[in-house]
């Protein structure tokens, strides 16, 4: 067998849950190998123990056959692992080729750093690796497919072998993954084996040799990619048959609730981040806004909220322009909003379930009679809420937001936002992070407004989830909408090419 | 250590309590230690907390003398019912996301408005006078109070810096006044009429004649009002959303400013009460200052260590309140009085640490649970 990681029985608890329970795990040389799994399944924690940030209760690690104790990351980059995370770790206002060098520079005869070198060595390696980077580029003017080479440069940099890539594809767009599944391909084929940490399944079957499912900590199977098929690895990795298909009811009928007009919002420097913008929400209708992270989404979101002051054009809603007026007013109004942010905006995090669940209704009958709080309906109107969206937790409507998972805070601000019958659900990332089955539920309940014939303004990052939930595609790019296109004709390569700025799509007519 | 102990200081619900405790045992071993080192008798100090809070005196224990004297617990609730309100001050604005530094400012006021009534209407009678007096000072302090809420809410300036300036401005402006009040001499104005007089014969009697007065009945007051709005409003409800998160709050479309206003005003009503307790009970003349007293800053370390609570305050005041008490008990010991400004200083040093003890105690529960 050519294992080059072995880890064997390895149990790491946290207080109170075991985040690995006996988890076993291999990977060949020149393999591909998918870890698999919902948050919290224990996938973070494992590839953690392997690079050295937590040490595991039990179990040991062999490193090519040899039996190693991995005390913290430098004696993981020593051998040969290395880590592209999630959240990249560049400094931004540093060229490309400093960031690869940081920590390890080569240094000429007066000690001093020896640039020239690096950047040789770092144009040797992306040519290799077919990275295409610009070495003297700061980091702060590259996109974020560039910045994810950067880091795997710095991998190959350190001489690592055995690759650990967290969630890579989260922030690339359709033609940027495809470019690094070939980066990846390569990569093998120059010897190095690769972790792919994931839970997209349609991944895992483009690009991994073999994949390894955990659930709640324990390791529930390893198989191999090519005899399996993406249901299977998705009951795995559930627990239980997942039904991802949306029956939408059929919507004839449609009545436009908000009105965009040459909207203009700012962002925090001061420079237009949504400009010329026009859009129309219609009833029984999910309207997606798509587009790449950053193109003037979350500024859009809170124009459209009141969170942000809109510097130019009209929202017309229910035909009263709302631009200028307050938050409250538009969610009395009928706005219901899920924010992009849950722990920022969606919930006051040290309050618990109950005082969440009345935060936009807390001051009205029955909650709040002449000033004074009335707990009992406060508790009674959370648990019903609590019971019917299945919101788990530990203490019921008592427990601290804070204690709750991801998803059970989703699924509280949902069961908050739609219990109160918007006109119009804005819903802004509804399932970022979130698990298979929390996502399963949640799409369900935005389905389930759209067809009681409420209007559904979607933001998402996610092709797979615009294109399974929406009715309407309307594609943002630098802060305008470059096409709109229904959701039955839209493919992903087509998206794509939008989202990236490289094509201009049909609009409607707006009057 | 068991598994049991270390999921016990593990737990969030438990630090809160844990860590004020351990500041507090910190705090008095400083104390002890420095005292070791300076060859004084450590064993004085628990002395002096005994006669000092709970009016035993060890030293007469087996001789003829009366071993407990009330007059103790009555110039120990004394000395801490200033620095409950101060504290319940602090620990308002605080849970709006405040930080009131001006209690020290606002008492002052409240004691400057108080004087002021209480020597403009002397022949009024005590039903009439005294609560005017007592409205007075809370006004004061409310105005104290209203000025950086304002300044905040409005231009977005940081309270800590107005309140910092308010304390001197309140200061001098206490001075002047009172040096200008007719009758004042240098350091002090005359008597204030027994109609604005807090203090009574019958509670002095009960404690051996300490200045024990009716003061402790509006700290009662406050703490229930404190914890009723915080707890049972629907404003304290606004003020907790805003204090834990203000973006979650702007986003249930509360107004983060106006509640920013009504924190810190209502924050200096409770530290101007203080200033009237002072004034009209403590002492029955109004006096003019030389520098800080305290009052305001002590708050801030009981509403610290209180964790911002009705009742932690309570506890918090009473502690400061009794290494005050034990001040004088102390020196008539030969032991000097900074030994107990010294604990209270390093209190406020490991209360300000709270996160470093925090973090340890994470790492005492999280080895192995």
């Amino acid at each position: 067998m050519n294992n080059v990681v072995e880890m064997k029985d390895i149990t790491k608890r946290f207080p109170g849950i075991i985040a690995n329970s006996h988890v076993n795990f291999d990977l060949r040389q020149g393999e591909i190998h998918a870890l698999l799994g919902e948050n919290g399944a224990g996938k973070s924690t494992l590839m953690s123990v392997l690079f050295g940030l937590y040490q595991a209760e039990e179990g040991e690690i062999l490193i090519r056959g040899e039996k190693v104790d991995i005390k913290d990351p430098n004696v993981a980059t020593k051998i040969g692992i290395g880590m592209v995370h999630q959240h990249f770790k560049l400094v931004h206002n540093l060229s490309i080729t400093e960031n690869i060098i940081l920590g390890v520079e080569p240094k000429n005869r007066w000690h001093q750093v020896d640039l020239k070198k690096g950047r040789a060595q770092v144009v040797a390696l992306s040519e290799k690796y077919g990275l295409t980077v610009d070495p003297d580029e700061l980091i702060e003017n590259i996109t974020v497919g560039m910045q994810q080479r950067v880091e795997i440069l710095k991998m190959l940099y350190r001489n690592s072998n055995i690759l650990i890539f967290d969630e890579p594809t989260a922030v690339l767009t359709p033609q940027e993954i495809d470019d690094l599944i070939i980066v990846m391909r390569n990569l093998v084929n120059e010897g190095k084996s690769i972790i792919l940490i994931t839970h997209k399944l349609k991944e895992i079957m483009a690009i991994a040799d073999r994949c390894t499912v955990l659930r709640r900590g324990e390791c529930i199977s390893t198989v191999e990619v090519a005899k399996s098929n993406p249901s299977e690895l998705a009951e795995m990795m559930v627990g239980r048959k997942v039904n991802l298909d949306l029956n939408k009811k059929e919507i004839d009928e449609h009545k436009t609730v908000m009105k965009i007009r040459n909207l203009s919002v700012k962002d925090s420097k001061g420079l237009d981040a949504v400009k010329n913008f026009n859009l129309d929400v219609r009833t029984g209708e999910i309207m997606c806004v798509a587009g790449i992270d950053g193109n003037g989404q979350s500024e859009l979101i809170q124009g459209i909220t009141g969170l942000t002051p809109c510097s130019g054009g009209t929202i017309e809603f229910l035909g009263k322009e709302i631009q200028n007026t307050k938050i409250r007013e538009r969610t009395e109004m009928g706005l219901g909003h899920i924010p992009e942010d849950r722990q920022k905006y969606g919930l006051v995090m040290d309050f618990d379930i109950k005082e969440n669940m009345v935060l936009q209704s807390y001051f009205k009958e029955p909650f709040s009679t002449h000033g004074k709080l009335n707990k009992e309906a406060i508790k009674e109107y959370s648990d019903r809420l609590v019971e019917e969206y299945d919101v788990r937790s530990s203490q019921g409507s008592d427990t601290t937001s804070r204690s709750l998972s991801g998803g059970n805070q989703q699924k509280a601000i949902i069961a908050r936002e739609v219990d109160r019958s918007p006109a119009l659900l804005l819903a802004a990332q509804p399932t970022r992070g979130l698990d298979v089955g929390a996502i399963e539920f949640i799409h369900k309940s935005i389905v389930a407004e759209r067809d009681k014939g409420k209007a559904v303004l979607l933001f998402s990052l996610e092709l797979e989830e615009v294109l399974s939930l929406s009715d309407k595609i309307a594609v943002i790019y630098e802060g305008e909408i470059v096409g709109v296109l229904d959701a039955k004709d839209a493919t992903e390569n087509e998206l794509g090419l939008l989202m990236s700025g490289a094509k201009k799509g049909d609009l409607p007519d707006y009057e | 250590m068991s598994n049991s102990f270390r999921a016990y200081v593990g737990n969030e619900k438990h630090q809160k309590v844990l860590i004020p405790i351990i500041s507090i045992v910190l705090g008095f071993i400083v104390g002890i230690i420095i005292m070791l080192f300076s060859q004084l008798n450590a064993g004085y100090l628990f002395t002096a907390l005994l006669r000092g809070v709970f009016g035993i005196n060890t030293k007469f224990i087996g001789t003829s003398r009366s071993v407990f004297n009330a007059r103790y617990i009555g110039e120990f609730l004394v000395s801490s019912m200033p620095l409950i309100l101060t504290g319940l001050s602090v620990a308002f604005a605080y849970r709006c996301g405040l930080f009131n530094i001006g209690a020290e400012g606002q008492v002052m006021m409240g004691s400057l408005f108080s004087i002021v009534v209480a020597l403009s209407f002397p022949g009024l009678p005590k039903v009439i006078l005294l609560p005017m007096v007592v409205i007075a000072g809370a006004l004061g302090g409310t105005i104290w109070g209203f000025i950086p809420g304002l300044l905040k809410a409005k231009y977005n300036v940081h309270e800590v810096v107005v309140t910092i300036m308010l304390n001197y401005v309140g200061l001098y402006f206490l001075n002047w006044t009172v040096k200008s009040l007719p009758g004042s001499s240098l350091v002090r104005t005359v008597d204030i009429p027994d109609a604005a007089w807090l203090g009574s014969d019958f509670l002095s009697d009960i404690t051996n004649n300490s200045r024990l007065h009716w003061g402790f009945i509006i700290v009662i007051i406050a703490v229930y009002a404190f914890y009723y709005i915080m707890n049972k409003t629907t404003f304290g409800y606004e003020l907790r959303a805003v204090g834990f998160n203000k973006d979650a709050a702007k986003y249930a479309g509360i107004n983060v400013n106006k509640n920013a206003i009504l924190a810190m005003t209502l924050s200096g009503t409770f530290a101007g009460l203080a200033g009237t307790l002072l004034t009209c009970g403590t002492f029955n003349y109004g006096r003019v200052i030389p520098a800080f007293e305290n009052y305001g800053f002590n708050g801030i370390v009981a509403a610290l260590v209180g964790g911002n609570t009705a009742i932690g305050s309570v506890l918090g005041g009473l502690l400061f309140g009794a290494l005050q008490a034990i001040q004088p008990i102390m020196q008539a010991n030969g032991i000097p009085r900074e030994i107990a400004i010294i604990i209270t200083s390093a209190i406020i040093i490991f209360v300000a640490m709270q996160n470093g003890i925090k973090s340890v105690l994470n790492k005492i529960g999280n080895k192995e649970a």
